[in-house]
């Protein structure tokens, strides 16, 4: 990687000229924002099934039996007048109340194992959740498909997100680390290519997280589960695919959260513009001089 | 310009904001036309099982170590009608299987017509819509053989299945359990009616006398305390016209996701 310095005593220096640049191209901008809405809509459906039984088991069996063999479950209980929400791992339970196991409902503290805010439709109706998450389940996958063949065939994968070998150097990424933490991004020339962190974040939820989700999906489908039953076996039965598909949404929530922190906090309306138009400002003559 | 966002404020407007969300979102699933565009959904789920499908694989089929330990009742537990009562203090020695509608012969099987008949005997995971499973033996008769006998008239599309108890208690019977199979799983091998689980006659809380398992499917399929099965070219006739008790309550009529 070379750093482009000009003459430090430069006039130029101060005034850094503006460049822009087709980042994004149409097709990765359209499946981006399709990605987005499904995606909410995955999540806010997918919640509101899991509230039909908050309990997560291990293995091809697993029912609401006594002595209750889950290891992840969000519950209520009569406390005198109240209920308590408490979130249950393993051995271990937190009282959870208000926002898990039990929350407001129109005002009134219910049983619930995600609050209203976050289910769709707010109230408890598994039909319509799972109506609405398997549209937004085939639209995610067309989507994600289209998108995949895009990548492969225009060399979207291979020019963006495979990172180079100079990139996956453990004195690189340790590097990158710490600019990260400090919250210093690339600049200029620099920023014509994601960071690497930015493409092993990009790689694992694109061709690791998403098709889990997906395979973890249809092998809770008892249908699917008769045409190709070794997808039990990989994910070691219904029950753990259920677990691992709910694993995978939170590991995606999180995902989430990180991408919309660091586009704030990288230049938000750059960002923001870039996959909308396509196009980002680079601000060339403004880097500093990277380390080797 | 000063942008006075104080904490309150924006405790206000995000309030509101997540308020109007919420009752936007609300509005859209209780919004016909939007309910429309999402059921089609459905018939691409079922299109695309059945293509994948129409070599008739069967469903998994597990060892008697697979087996839970509680299998969980679910549903109705016990009927409770005075003629379920009545069939149940004799044993169900009095109860009788009816096959009519769009049949060549209709038909009336006693508990032991139906166990003389050829059985097949299935280790199978019974999967709730709800998310759990539980893995249980069932032996019973091939729905096939009973549809063989009472032999199928031209038209029928469908096998309806009568079951003895009141889900929803209602005056006009509208509560009545019942549910509903196309012929292509009426005639798959796995689907059977079954009188005998684990090893053990059926008990009331899993559907005594006779049951459906129509394993390439979700539970609610699986009707219990069938008393009759009738032959049909459409559901247009029957309580909600959607082929089901939980399909006249929102649910998909094909259950196999």
């Amino acid at each position: 990687m070379t750093s482009v310095t000009t003459g430090t005593s430069d006039t130029e220096m101060s005034k850094p000229k503006k460049v822009l640049f087709y980042r994004h191209s149409a097709a990765v901008r359209i499946t981006h924002w399709l990605n987005v809405l499904c995606l909410s809509f995955l999540l806010m459906s997918g919640l509101q099934i899991f509230n039909a039984h908050p309990h997560l088991y291990w293995g091809q069996y697993g029912a609401d039996a006594l002595p209750d063999p889950s290891f992840i479950s969000i519950g209520a209980f009569r406390d005198g007048d109240t209920i308590k929400g408490v979130t249950r791992i393993g051995a271990l339970a937190i009282d959870t109340t208000g926002v898990l196991g039990a929350s407001k409902e129109d005002g009134e503290l219910s049983p619930r194992a995600f609050p209203s805010w976050i289910t769709i439709p707010s109230y408890q109706d598994l039909a319509t959740g799972r109506r609405w998450h398997f549209f937004f389940a085939w639209f995610f996958v067309i989507n994600g498909l289209v998108y995949l063949l895009y990548g492969s065939i225009a060399g979207h994968f291979r020019r963006d997100l495979v990172p180079t070998r100079d990139q996956l150097t453990p004195t690189h990424l340790a590097h990158e680390i710490s600019e990260h933490a400090r919250l210093r991004f690339p600049k200029g020339e620099e920023a014509r290519h994601y960071n690497s962190l930015q493409k092993l974040a990009y790689v694992g939820v694109i061709f690791i997280l998403l098709p889990l989700m997906v395979l973890t999906g249809l092998t809770m489908s008892p249908g699917f589960n008769s045409i190709f039953p070794w997808l039990l076996d990989v994910f070691g039965g219904r029950q753990s695919a259920r677990t691992i598909h709910f694993i995978a949404a939170s590991l995606l929530v999180a995902f989430v959260i990180v991408h919309i922190a660091m586009v704030l906090v990288s230049g938000v309306w750059n960002n923001l513009r870039s996959m909308i138009t396509g196009y980002y400002v680079l601000k060339i003559g403004q880097e500093k001089e990277m380390p080797k | 310009m000063k942008f006075d966002l104080t904490r309150r404020r924006f405790l206000i407007g995000s309030g509101v904001a997540a308020t109007g969300l919420l009752t936007g979102c609300d509005a859209l699933v209780e919004n016909a036309s939007v309910n429309d565009v999402l059921q089609k959904a459905e018939s691409l789920s079922m299109g695309a099982q059945r293509l994948l499908m129409s070599h008739q694989p069967l469903a998994r089929e597990y060892t008697e170590a697979d087996l839970s330990p509680v299998f969980k009742a679910n549903g109705t537990t016990q009927p409770d009608s005075e003629d379920y009562a009545r069939l149940m203090e004799s044993n169900f020695a009095d109860w009788k299987l009816v096959v009519n509608g769009m049949v060549q012969t209709p038909l009336e099987l006693s508990l032991a017509d139906l166990k003389a008949m050829p059985s097949r005997t299935q280790i199978t995971r019974h999967d709730c819509v709800e998310g759990w499973s539980a893995i249980g033996k069932w032996k019973g008769v091939p729905l096939g053989l009973v549809l063989q006998k009472a032999g199928i008239a031209p038209g029928a599309r469908y096998a309806v299945f009568h079951c003895a108890d009141d889900y929803e208690p209602s005056l006009d019977g509208s509560g009545r359990y019942y549910e509903s199979i196309d012929l292509v799983d009426a005639w798959h091998p796995q689907t059977i009616l079954s009188y005998n689980m684990n090893g053990k006659d059926l008990e009331v809380s899993h559907g005594a006398p006779l049951r459906l398992r129509v394993e390439r499917q979700l539970g609610y399929k699986h009707a219990k305390y069938v008393m009759r099965i009738e032959l049909v070219d459409s559901f247009k006739n029957l309580a909600g016209g959607k082929g089901g008790f939980w399909e006249d309550r929102g649910y998909e009529w094909y259950a196999g996701i």
